[in-house]
């Protein structure tokens, strides 16, 4: 299988501060890939070293065969496309508006194409009726839909989805859940996943790789229904099993 | 040692805060000048919102207090020249005043409160919410897309402000002169002969020089935003803090070059 995205050894953090130590995973195409552990654990800084907001400390990172500098920067923000927590579109803008915003900066299409697109995009997340809504009209849920509908526009290689349940209810949650496994499915996208919800993880990754805060580093990657099963990892066991401990 | 600690940290902090204006200011330029070569990069609608924010909204307030400007300065300068039979001069003392100092200055302060709080907070709210981090990894500028728009909004809108400031001065201290038994027809011939082109298009190209303080002042505040729960109150804080103490400064280095250089 081809990779699309490779890291070795790779350093996480900000300035000085060191989070994760020493990461080497790669995520296959096609694939939807989670990565997992509690709060605060460095699964949302890795995420920033992938889609380039952060330089990461050291070690090696490449997204789509290319490292993150200022000469690739351009090609590679084309390759992937990225779904905030909070949905983050723009306010002023419709929901059509938001997700064409990356097709007038950077596609070839003709104005009527674009917009045919961008239906077609806000259709696949079946939201096509509030095209022209402003984002403060419509749900949480909804929100994250038309942001992943923007995160597609371009075609990307990888979609990054930083934690698509939160805040969400089970049932809306679920429903992202169909969709993400949909698109997966249908367009062959691959998938990077920020979570903590296990529901979630077992319903749609493929593979995931676990950070734990107190050994600041990755300390197992594998299927969820592995890591679950047969980790030798306590804290891996606990992650898994905390439905049973915590009463959920 | 905590007063050196202190004075350590203040420095660090100082030093910090000049290093992101020097990028901001760089990176604004860069973008200003790509627009060169590439006009169609100018956000034109958000450039036409925020221009209509910043000047339709805001006449209202800045010919208001432009007025009552006026009618304070001509009340209080004409109770002394008054004294010595001369308050017709109030016309001339509210021309040099009203086009030279205190029109833009005045309608930059109003500016600042209005508008320029106004960038911060949007900015800082799209920070919070990581609209910024989506434009970056979109593989747009921030700056072109949320500054320069808010940037030439402030800088032209300052000078229709100031103009509406200035004349609705002179109709405040017109109507101050009326009651103390100055014919209007001598208060209006006083401004004619006072009002030089220079005196005029000085005060505007401060107003424009002041309005660009403004807008900048105002998107940097909010792109340094920190994702707190008080983050974007201080960031607005901080917009109209710095514009003022700004303002204040530039006006004053202004004030002095025109003085050595006898204009």
């Amino acid at each position: 299988m081809e990779r699309v995205i490779e890291l070795r050894n790779v350093y996480a953090g900000y300035g000085r501060s060191v989070i994760l130590r020493d990461v080497t995973f790669d995520v296959m195409k096609g694939e939807v890939f989670a990565l997992l552990g509690g709060s605060g654990c460095g699964k949302s800084t890795i995420m920033k070293h992938m889609i380039g907001l952060n330089p990461v400390l050291s070690g090696d990172l490449t997204v789509a065969g290319m490292r993150w500098t200022a000469k690739t920067r351009a090609k590679l923000c084309r390759k992937i496309g990225v779904m905030y927590q909070s949905g983050a579109l723009f306010g002023s803008m419709t929901c059509l508006e938001n997700v064409l915003l990356p097709l007038e900066e950077f596609s070839k299409l003709r104005r009527k194409a674009r917009r045919a697109r961008a239906m077609e995009l806000l259709a696949d997340v079946e939201l096509a009726d509030a095209a022209d809504k402003m984002p403060s009209e419509i749900s949480g849920g909804m929100r994250k839909r038309v942001a992943i509908a923007r995160a597609m526009a371009l075609d990307p290689e990888v979609v990054f989805l930083d934690e698509p349940s939160a805040g969400l209810d089970p049932i809306t949650s679920a429903s992202l859940d169909e969709l993400i496994l949909r698109l997966k499915r249908e367009k062959g996208m691959t998938f990077v996943v920020v979570t903590h919800e296990l529901d979630s993880i077992f319903r749609i990754a493929d593979r995931a790789a676990m950070f734990d805060k107190a050994r600041k580093g990755m300390v197992a990657l594998g299927t969820p229904a592995a890591l679950r099963d047969s980790s030798p990892d306590p804290f891996v066991r606990k992650f898994f099993n905390r439905r049973k401990t915590d009463g959920r | 040692m905590a007063i050196l600690s202190g004075l350590g940290e203040w420095f660090d902090k100082g030093r910090r805060s000049f290093a992101g204006w020097q990028e901001f200011i760089g990176e604004t330029t860069v973008d200003c000048l790509s627009l060169i070569v590439r006009p169609r990069n100018f956000r034109f609608g958000d450039f036409l919102l925020a221009f209509q924010r910043a000047s339709y909204s805001g006449l209202a307030i800045s010919t208001g207090i432009g007025f009552l400007l006026g009618l304070i300065l001509a009340f209080e300068s004409a109770a002394a020249l008054r004294s010595f039979g001369v308050e017709v001069y109030v016309a001339d003392l509210l021309t040099i005043g009203l086009f030279r100092e205190l029109g833009p200055l005045v309608t930059a302060i109003i500016l600042a409160g209005r508008s320029g709080i106004a960038f911060a907070a949007d900015i800082g709210t799209m920070k919070v919410d990581e609209e910024l981090d989506a434009l970056a990894t979109m593989g747009l500028r921030p700056v072109r897309f949320l500054v320069l728009p808010r940037v030439a909004a402030a800088t032209l809108a300052m000078p229709v402000l100031t103009v509406f400031a200035e004349l609705a001065g002179l109709v405040g201290g017109a109507i101050v002169l009326r009651v103390m038994d100055v014919p209007t027809v001598v208060f209006w011939a006083h401004v004619e002969s006072t009002a030089t082109l220079f005196m005029i298009v000085f005060g505007l190209a401060k107003a424009c020089l002041f309005g660009m303080l403004v807008g900048l002042i105002g998107c940097f505040s909010g792109m340094r935003t920190k994702a707190t729960a008080d983050g974007v109150g201080v960031a607005a804080t901080a917009a109209v803090v710095s514009s003022i103490v700004a303002i204040a400064v530039t006006d004053g280095i202004l004030a002095v070059v025109c003085y050595i250089w006898n204009v």
